[in-house]
């Protein structure tokens, strides 16, 4: 009986591995992927500033670089100058190294920029009038979310609180009577 | 009254909804002007090859004039372009170009050379300093600019026989009365 044809037996092959293993290739291949992902991951931080438009003294560069990631390219909008490609995006760059090398301080690159496109220009909108509502707007949500529960919690405590008041005399008389009757 | 209470979210929402069905409806493109009600910003544009005149802000005083933000690379002022010739033919009202970050200093006088010039002085501004001054963002734009030099308004995007008729060219006769 042991030795009855069997085709899953009869015909031999290599043991195939539990786990897949990669070819070579394949391998090659996905390594390659998981290497470019990373490298999208730097992309995103490579300048749109161009060589040319580096300044020599590394100090005004910084502050170059701090000021102009402030400002909204106005052409293409969720970006900062210091990140955009677009021309006038690199205009404005050069234009804020230009008051910077003249002596302005940030703040008065700042200001001659909103000057030129109101406060659209900064992408951290202002604290004032017209923007309370944005900055205190979630923090009242909040406060009146908090306010809702600790209310609701408040109210619950007290009417659990009111509801167990015992048994009256009469009640307690009746239980008796129905546990006794039933021993 | 208490009841009143558990209404209360739901004027909360309509409240939110009402700022997003505002808010999300904008243009984003619709930028106010910084610029209106005030002095036209000091600039001195050199001329555009071929010319021997630019022009800078003492250009604009004593006359209401336009001053048109264009260049040869944009598709708009072509549109425009031909109505800007019509409002010179007529003598309407001047127009002052500034021919905006040109690749290459001879598209815009080839440009103009083409189409012809509706300008009555153009100026060159390859570095967008003026742009930028005038807190221009994208061509073409028009600011209206009264006799005192000060800008008044701002048109964004090309002017046409439609919006010239209904609301640009009783503005300019208005600056002139004034």
């Amino acid at each position: 009986m042991k030795f009855t044809h069997s085709p899953s037996i009869a015909r031999w092959a290599p043991p195939r591995p539990a786990v897949m293993v990669f070819s070579n290739k394949k391998a090659k291949a996905f390594f390659t992927f998981v290497a470019l992902s990373l490298l999208t991951l730097c992309a995103s931080q490579s300048l749109a500033v161009e060589p040319g438009e580096v300044l020599n003294d590394p100090v005004l560069e910084a502050r170059a670089r701090e000021v102009s990631k402030g400002f909204r390219c106005v052409v293409c909008q969720n970006q900062s100058i210091d990140d955009s490609n677009a021309a006038l995006a690199r205009d404005m760059r050069v234009l804020v190294r230009e008051r910077l090398v003249a002596g302005d301080s940030n703040a008065e690159v700042s200001n001659y920029m909103v000057s030129r496109y109101g406060d659209y220009v900064l992408l951290k909108p202002p604290l004032n009038k017209s923007t309370y509502v944005l900055w205190f707007g979630p923090l009242l949500i909040i406060g009146l979310g908090i306010l809702t529960l600790f209310i609701f919690y408040r109210r619950r405590q007290n009417s659990t609180a009111v509801t167990p008041e015992g048994l009256s005399d009469e009640e307690r008389h009746r239980l008796e009577a129905l546990l006794k009757g039933e021993e | 009254m208490k009841r009143l209470v558990y209404l209360l979210p739901l004027c909360i929402f309509l409240i939110i909804f009402g700022y997003f069905a505002v808010g999300l409806n904008l243009n984003p493109r619709d930028m106010p002007s910084m610029l209106i009600d005030q002095e036209v910003p000091a600039f001195d544009l050199e001329p555009i090859k071929g010319s021997t005149r630019g022009f800078s802000k003492e250009d604009l005083k004593g006359k209401v004039t336009l001053v048109n933000i264009f260049g040869s690379w944009c598709g708009a002022c072509l549109v425009e372009h031909p109505f800007l010739m019509e409002i010179r033919a007529k003598g309407l009202v001047p127009i002052y170009g500034i021919d905006w970050r040109e690749k290459n200093p001879d598209d815009g006088p080839r440009w103009l050379a083409r189409r012809g010039d509706p300008y009555t002085l153009v100026g060159d501004d390859p570095k967008s300093k003026a742009a930028i001054a005038f807190g221009v963002t994208g061509a073409p734009e028009t600011f209206f600019v009264d006799k005192r030099g000060f800008i008044r308004y701002k048109h964004v995007g090309p002017i046409t026989q439609k919006n010239w008729q209904s609301s640009l060219w009783p503005l300019v006769q208005e600056l002139r009365k004034q």
